[in-house]
């Protein structure tokens, strides 16, 4: 089975992040950028399907240059080798233009199944699985917490508000997962010196005929116009319980009016 | 004035969601609000009265069996095909799972630009965003086409203004490209009379210091005394303490009640992502230098196995 993993490299949610003061965009380059969590679910889930039914393992990133970090990252847990999209023409790029460009290059890579994650937690639009599915008239089935492979078809768990569903499709189709379906494993000493000789492809725009006009600033659908830091919350009442802790947490409840 | 499709959520429980009736409620701000029913046969019919009350002027339903049968795509092409019939001034769905997908393949099929986790939406179409756990407010507009946005759960107060929709049907054809991905099976599972996690005006969680899944029956307790919903930390999601589609969060719901009460929870960043904006929070925890103290109204330091008790005690004595 031809796999595509897509990997997004974001600002590490961890630490500080920051939208650029001059364009309003995810500051990319004063962040720790990793990996966006839930996309190493879906290398892991790659992996696993590789490891029982053969096939290959292609991790596939639209981003900056320095997203090659992670893209060594990702490659070091056993993916075979990388597609790296990168244009400068790409920067400020919408979530619509994101897919287009994904779209072009999962054209390319004539995969069987692309798996990513259910959603990223700097722009955490959650959209990207179906639009892709849309643009390539390929089925979707999302947020998956359990995947079964058996041949072509491909059957799929996932949570609701109400419960959880089962989903079917055949192949080609895209599979976003959430953290819940596997425990991604860690990098091994040989798995990250096999990864700085495996295979990255850098394809630009021309390389993919999508017109730079149709993405970044000039291609966007979406503007932020402007934005500002949340006030911090005010300090409220901090007590020590010595016995009554309790009755006083209900006296507050009781004084905004909760009891 | 301008019509405005509010996209319907519903469940078979409770019937039309909190959140679309907020939805219904910000649309009569923006123009005339329509509702869109997209569901089995039969589905327009229970809703149509709750949807007018809060000021439906106008019901398009899409029923038939296919589109309960397959995920989101057959919704999409059918609102698509009513978007470009009655070019409405806006377009306006659930910060679910389910409306942002179907929000997404719209903005494909438009080539329109799409908003998603709104908290607001003023009538020129700029959209307040919430991002990075909270830390950041972003004012927003899409540029290309209508403004589609997903609203949050929770970002107003719902307010009923009666009025009755007239109900039009809509003619459903969906194509087999649509049919790609088909629900074989929807299982609810028990979760008792407590509210939905999102839409809970209080909500009770519980992290690692819970300490076990038998111990979550004190979080449990205290939340049905205050009718409110569970929540749960990661830690206490992936210990096993309690299931994972309780957990709040970054990588799990976001919540914004007006009350939040947090126990034996550190307060990471990546929890407070999902809590950060509720109107008051509450903690008890032991350690008095855990994080989740700078964001509380009213903070207890002390061991939730005693505080917690003794609370519960309380609220029956007063009820
Ligand atoms: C990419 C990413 C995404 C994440 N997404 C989420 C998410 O969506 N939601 C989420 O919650 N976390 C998320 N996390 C994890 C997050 O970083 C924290 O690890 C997690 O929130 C910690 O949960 P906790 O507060 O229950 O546990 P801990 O941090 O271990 O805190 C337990 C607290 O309980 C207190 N305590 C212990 N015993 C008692 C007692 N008897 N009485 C009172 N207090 C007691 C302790 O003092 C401590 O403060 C994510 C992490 C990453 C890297
Ligand atoms: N620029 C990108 N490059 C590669 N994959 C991406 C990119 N943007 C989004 N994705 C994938 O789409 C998923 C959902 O992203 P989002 O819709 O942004 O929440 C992510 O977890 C990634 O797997």
């Amino acid at each position: 089975m031809n796999i595509v993993v897509l990997v997004k490299q974001v600002p590490d949610s961890g630490a500080e992040r920051n939208l650029r003061s001059d364009d309003n965009t995810v500051d990319r380059a004063s962040a720790d950028n990793v990996i966006n969590e839930m996309d190493e679910y879906a290398i892991e889930e790659a992996l696993r399907i590789k490891e029982t039914h053969g096939g290959e393992v292609t991790i596939l990133t639209m981003g900056p240059e320095r997203a090659t970090e992670s893209i060594r990252k990702a490659l070091s847990m056993g993916p075979d080798k990388a597609v790296h999209v990168l244009d400068d023409a790409l920067h400020g790029s919408c979530a619509v233009a994101t897919s287009k460009v994904l779209a072009a290059a999962l054209r390319t890579l004539e995969a069987d199944l692309v798996l990513c994650g259910a959603l990223s937690t700097d722009g955490g639009v959650q959209v990207m699985p179906h639009m892709l599915a849309e643009r390539l008239g390929i089925a979707a089935l999302t947020g998956a917490r359990k995947l079964m492979v058996d041949g072509s078809a491909l059957t799929v768990e996932r949570q609701t508000e109400e419960g959880y569903e089962v989903v079917t499709a055949t192949t080609p189709a895209v599979v976003s997962v959430w953290d819940t379906i596997n425990e991604p494993r860690y990098p091994s000493f040989r798995g990250i010196m096999a990864a700085k000789k495996k295979p990255v492809q850098t394809l630009s725009l021309a390389d993919l005929g999508v017109p730079p006009a149709e993405v970044g600033f000039d291609g966007a659908t979406s503007a932020v116009l402007e934005h500002s830091k949340r006030p911090p919350r005010s300090a409220g009442q901090k007590i020590t319980d010595e016995g009554s802790g309790g009755v006083a947490l209900v006296e507050f409840l009781s004084s905004e009016k909760f009891v | 004035m301008a019509e405005v499709l509010v996209v319907v959520e519903a469940t078979r429980e409770f019937g039309v969601k909190k959140v679309t009736l907020e939805l219904l409620t910000l649309a009569r701000e923006l123009g005339t609000p329509s509702a869109v029913v997209l569901g089995g046969p039969g589905a327009a019919a229970s809703l149509a009265e709750r949807l007018g009350e809060y000021g439906a002027q106008k019901i398009y339903a899409a029923e038939s069996e296919e589109i309960d049968g397959y995920l989101v795509a057959p919704k999409a092409t059918v609102l698509a095909e009513l978007v470009k019939r009655v070019q409405p001034a806006m377009v306006l769905l659930a910060s679910s799972q389910e409306g942002k997908e179907i929000a997404g393949r719209l903005a494909v099929k438009l080539d329109n630009g799409i908003l998603t986790d709104v908290t607001g939406l003023d009538p020129d179409g700029t959209a307040t965003q919430v991002v990075f756990a909270g830390g950041t407010i972003v004012k927003s507009k899409v540029t290309r086409g209508l403004p589609l946005a997903t609203l949050r759960p929770n970002s107003l107060t719902p307010a009923p203004a009666p009025a009755t929709p007239a109900v039009e049907q809509l003619d459903v054809q969906v194509a087999d490209a649509d049919k790609l991905t088909r629900v074989v099976e929807r299982v609810a599972e028990q979760k008792g009379a407590r509210p939905e996690l999102t839409e809970a005006s209080v909500v009770v969680s519980g992290g690692r210091g819970v300490g076990s899944a038998d111990n979550f029956g004190l979080v449990e307790e205290l939340a049905d005394l205050l009718g409110g919903a569970v929540g749960a930390s990661r830690a206490a999601t992936d210990s096993g303490f309690y299931p994972h589609q309780f957990q709040v969060g970054q990588t799990g719901k976001t919540v914004s009640p007006q009350l939040y009460i947090a126990l034996g929870i550190s307060g990471a960043i990546q929890h407070r992502a999902g809590m950060q904006t509720s109107k008051t929070i509450v903690a008890v925890n032991k350690d008095a230098e855990a994080p989740i103290f700078e964001l509380v109204d009213f903070g207890v330091v002390g061991d939730l196995f005693k505080v917690v008790p003794q609370a519960a005690e309380e609220i029956r004595k007063r009820k």
